[in-house]
C-alpha cells in the first residue's frame, strides 16, 4: 500500500486560543453560504503565513513518521484552502525532504493559462526532489474557473489539450512549435525536464464524475476518490474496472486511491470532539454556492440534466428567485450551525469521519479497506484544530495506525502503484474482470 | 390595441446557411424587421411582438446554441456568429433590413452593421452589450456570477409586479427543461464572449464610421445590467444616433413599458 496524508491548508483560528476570530470567520462563511469569495480583508497575512509554515513543518515531520507521501491540492479565493499555488509548497518540500513522494492532486490545468510553464514548474520539482513527484491533473472546481477567469465552456478541452502539451513538452525533443485549438507556442524547448521517465506517474483525484473515471481507466491513471460516500465510490470503481477490461487490462488496488477524513488522539472523547471541527462552516457543502460550482458550460449535458432535476423544482410554491444571504441574525446563524453539526454523528456512522484513539480507528479503517480495497490510502486531517493536536494526530497515525493499516493491506492484497504498475496486468478480450471493490462488504461496514 | 388585433407567432422554419442551419421564427405582415434576441435565448412571442406584427413582419433567428436551437460547433466567438447571420441575410436577400437588437443581440447588430452597413436600413439597439463604460462609470453585469433566475429577475425593475414576466421564455422558469435551456444559453455566452466579457474593446473606435444606418439606442433608467455611460458611448459614437431613456424601466423596456418602447421604435422607423 501507499500511505499518505492530506490537509487543505485552511485559513482558520483555533477556537481554544482565538474563539472570537474563529466564530467571526465561521459566521461570515455561513452568511455568504460559501467559503469561496469570502472577502479577503478578513485574512491576516501574518497569521496565514504562520499557518502555511506550520503546514509545511507538519509535512516535513511526516517523513520521520513513516508516511510514504504527502498530498497537496490547489484552490483559489477561499479560506478553505490557502494552497493557491501548490507548486510553491511542493518546491519547498522537494528541497526539505528526502524520501517522501510529493503527490499533487491536482494541478487545475484549465485554469493556469500557460501550461508550458506549469510543465516547467513540475519538472523543476521532480528534478530538485530527485524524482519524487507524483503530479495529478484536475479540471478544477467550477469556482476555480471563475477565480482564474478560465472559460468554463472550454474546460474539458483545455484540460485534455493542456495535459497533452505538458506531456509533449516532457517527451518530445525540442525545440518544436505547437499550434493547437487553445494553446499556441512558438518554442517548446524546456531545459528543465522530469527525472522520472518517460514522465512521472499521474494520479487523478475526483468526486465520482463518471467522465473522469472512464478517462482515467482509458489512460491507466490511478483514480483517487476524495472522501466520497462508500456506495457511490464502489459504483465508480466498478465503472473503472469494466472500462479497464475494455482496454485490455485487469484493474487492481494499484488503480485506486481513497481519501479518508480522520482524527486520532490519545483520548477518545477529545478525538471525537476535534473530528467534529471538520464540519466547520458547513465544510464542503459550503465550498461555493451552486451557481459558482457549476458555471455554464462546465458540465457535460448529462450532468447538467441531473443538476436541472436537482435545482429546478416547480413544485415549491413561493420559492423566491432571489436567495437572500447576508442579513441573518446571529440567532439564525447559530441555528444554521446546529443544522450542520447535528449531522456529525451520522457522518461517523457513514465512515465519512473516523475519529478516535488508534485502537478505535483501526477497525473502522479496516471496514473501508475491505469495501474499497485501494492501493493508495490518504488520511485527511482538517478543521480548525490547534498545532499541538494536529501534530499528535500525525504521530499516532505514524506510530500506531499506519503499521496496522499496512498489515491489513498485506492481508487484503492491497498492492500500491509503486509495487505494481497500474494497467500492467493484462486481461484477455471478452473476459469478465474481477471487481476490485467488494460491494458485498458494504452492509458489514455499516453494521 | 385589442387582443384580437395582436398577431400571433407564425411558426418556425429552418434554412441552410453554408453547412449549417438556422431556425427562424416569423410572424406578422408588412416590411420585415430582424429581431436579435438576448443572451438568455429567445424570450418568446411577447406582447410587443404581437402588436408590432400587425404592421411589420418580424423575423427572429433562434441564435444557435442559445437554448432553442443547437449550437454550431465551429463557432468560436461572437465574430463567427455575426458572419453566419450576415451570410444568411445576404443569401436570403433580406438585406437591407430594419433590425431591433436586444442586449447581447444589440451588440451583435452593432457589429454586423459595422462589418457590412448594407445589411441594415435602420437599427434599434435596446440596452446593447458590446461597449465597456469609461472607468468608474459601471460595468456590464456578470451573467456568470449569479444563477440564471436571479439574472432574469434583475433584468426587470420589479419582476413580482410585472404581469408579462411570467410569460418570458415560455413561462416555465423553474422547470428542468428551462434550467437546461438557460444553461445552454449561458454556456454559449461563455464560448462567444468570455473575455473581454461581453464587450469589444475596439468597438468605440469604429462607431464613428457607421454612417447611413440611422440608429436609436433605447435604455431603461432602472437598468441594472448595462450602465448608462455605455449607452452614451454608443449614442455619441454613431453619427446621428439618439439615446432614448425609458423612465421607470429596467433592462427590458419592451416588456416593462411596451407602449413607450413601441412608440420609440415606430417614430424611429417613420422619421428615417
Amino acid at each position: 500500500m501507499f500511505l499518505m496524508w492530506f490537509t487543505e491548508r485552511a485559513y482558520h483560528y483555533d477556537p481554544e486560543t482565538e474563539p472570537e476570530k474563529y466564530r467571526e470567520l465561521e459566521n461570515a462563511v455561513l452568511r455568504q453560504r460559501s467559503f469561496f469569495a469570502l472577502p479577503n480583508e478578513m485574512m491576516d497575512p501574518k497569521h496565514g503565513g504562520m499557518l502555511l509554515n506550520q503546514y509545511l513543518d507538519e509535512k516535513i515531520y511526516s517523513e520521520q513518521l513513516g508516511f510514504d507521501g504527502v498530498m497537496l491540492n490547489e484552490h483559489h479565493a477561499t479560506p478553505f484552502c490557502m494552497g493557491a499555488v501548490m507548486d510553491v509548497e511542493a518546491a519547498v518540500l522537494a528541497k526539505t525532504t528526502e524520501k517522501l513522494k510529493i503527490v499533487l492532486c491536482g494541478n487545475p490545468v484549465p485554469t493556469v493559462g500557460n501550461v508550458l510553464r506549469l510543465g516547467e514548474e513540475l519538472a523543476m520539482i521532480d528534478m530538485i526532489s530527485g524524482g519524487r513527484l507524483v503530479p495529478g491533473w484536475v479540471r478544477g472546481a467550477g469556482c476555480e474557473q471563475l477565480a482564474n477567469n478560465a472559460n468554463p465552456a472550454h474546460n474539458r478541452e483545455l484540460f485534455e489539450e493542456g495535459i497533452d502539451v505538458i506531456v509533449k513538452s516532457w517527451t518530445t525533443p525540442g525545440p518544436f512549435r505547437y499550434e493547437g485549438k487553445h494553446f499556441h507556442y512558438r518554442v517548446i524547448d524546456p531545459w528543465v525536464l522530469p527525472i522520472q521517465k518517460p514522465h512521472p506517474p499521474f494520479w487523478i483525484p475526483g468526486l465520482v464524475s463518471p467522465d473522469t473515471v472512464l478517462w482515467c481507466a482509458k489512460k491507466r491513471y490511478p483514480y483517487v476518490a476524495l472522501a466520497t460516500q462508500l456506495a457511490p465510490t464502489v459504483e465508480m470503481w466498478k465503472l473503472y474496472t469494466e472500462q479497464a477490461a475494455r482496454e485490455g487490462y485487469q484493474a487492481g488496488p494499484e488503480n485506486f486511491g481513497y481519501l479518508q477524513p480522520i482524527f486520532v488522539h490519545d483520548n477518545e472523547e477529545r478525538a471525537i470532539e476535534l473530528g467534529k471541527r471538520f464540519m466547520y462552516g458547513g465544510a464542503f457543502a459550503h465550498f461555493a454556492r451552486p451557481e459558482w460550482m457549476f458555471p455554464p458550460g462546465y458540465n457535460s449535458k448529462e450532468a447538467t440534466r441531473r443538476l436541472a432535476r436537482l435545482f429546478a423544482n416547480p413544485n415549491q410554491p413561493g420559492k423566491p428567485i432571489h436567495q437572500a444571504h447576508g442579513d441573518e441574525t446571529d440567532e439564525e446563524i447559530e441555528d444554521i450551525k446546529r443544522q450542520i453539526y447535528v449531522n456529525y454523528e451520522q457522518s461517523r456512522k457513514d465512515l465519512q469521519m473516523i475519529a478516535g484513539t488508534p485502537k478505535t480507528v483501526i477497525p473502522q479503517i479496516r471496514k473501508v479497506l475491505e469495501v474499497l480495497r485501494p492501493g493508495i490510502f490518504s488520511f485527511w486531517l482538517d478543521g480548525p484544530v490547534g498545532a499541538a493536536d494536529r501534530k499528535r494526530c500525525l504521530e499516532l497515525l505514524g506510530s500506531e495506525v499506519m503499521p496496522a493499516v499496512r498489515e491489513i493491506g498485506k492481508e487484503l492484497g492491497l498492492v500500491g502503484p509503486f509495487e505494481r504498475a497500474p494497467g500492467s496486468v493484462p486481461l484477455a478480450s471478452g473476459k469478465t474482470p474481477a471487481q476490485v471493490a467488494q460491494e458485498d462488504r458494504l452492509a458489514a461496514a455499516f453494521a | 390595441m385589442s387582443v384580437a388585433e395582436r398577431v400571433r407567432e407564425g411558426g418556425q422554419t429552418t434554412v441552410r446557411v453554408g453547412e449549417d442551419e438556422l431556425t427562424i421564427v416569423r410572424g406578422g405582415q408588412g416590411n420585415p424587421v430582424l429581431v436579435l434576441h438576448d443572451e438568455l435565448g429567445y424570450p418568446g412571442w411577447l406582447n410587443w411582438n404581437a402588436e408590432l406584427a400587425a404592421e411589420r413582419e418580424l423575423i427572429v433567428p433562434l441564435l444557435p446554441g442559445f437554448g432553442r436551437a443547437p449550437r454550431i460547433d465551429w463557432v468560436f466567438s461572437w465574430r463567427d456568429l455575426i458572419q453566419v447571420l450576415a451570410r444568411w441575410l445576404r443569401e436570403q436577400k433580406l438585406a437591407p433590413i430594419d433590425v431591433i437588437g436586444f442586449s447581447f443581440g444589440g451588440w451583435l447588430a452593432a457589429e454586423m452593421a459595422l462589418a457590412d452597413p448594407k445589411l441594415f436600413r435602420r437599427m434599434v439597439l435596446v440596452g446593447p452589450f458590446g461597449v465597456k463604460a469609461p472607468d468608474g462609470k459601471g460595468e456590464i453585469a456578470d451573467i456568470f456570477a449569479v444563477p440564471a433566475l436571479k439574472w432574469l429577475a434583475s433584468t426587470v425593475k420589479d419582476y413580482e409586479n410585472l404581469p408579462e414576466f411570467a410569460q418570458l421564455y415560455g413561462g416555465g422558469h423553474e422547470t428542468p427543461e428551462q434550467f437546461e435551456a438557460f444553461d445552454d444559453a449561458r454556456a454559449e455566452c461563455a464560448r462567444l464572449a468570455w473575455q473581454p466579457y461581453m464587450f469589444n474593446p475596439s468597438l468605440p473606435h469604429h462607431l464613428g464610421g457607421l454612417k447611413g444606418v440611422p440608429t436609436a439606442i433605447v435604455w431603461g433608467d432602472q437598468d441594472q445590467i448595462v450602465p448608462r455611460a455605455a449607452m452614451e458611448v454608443y449614442a455619441k459614437g454613431i453619427p446621428g444616433a439618439s439615446l432614448n431613456v425609458v423612465a421607470g424601466s429596467g433592462h427590458r423596456p419592451e416588456v416593462e413599458k411596451t407602449d413607450k418602447f413601441l412608440d420609440i421604435v415606430r417614430k424611429h422607423f417613420e422619421k428615417n
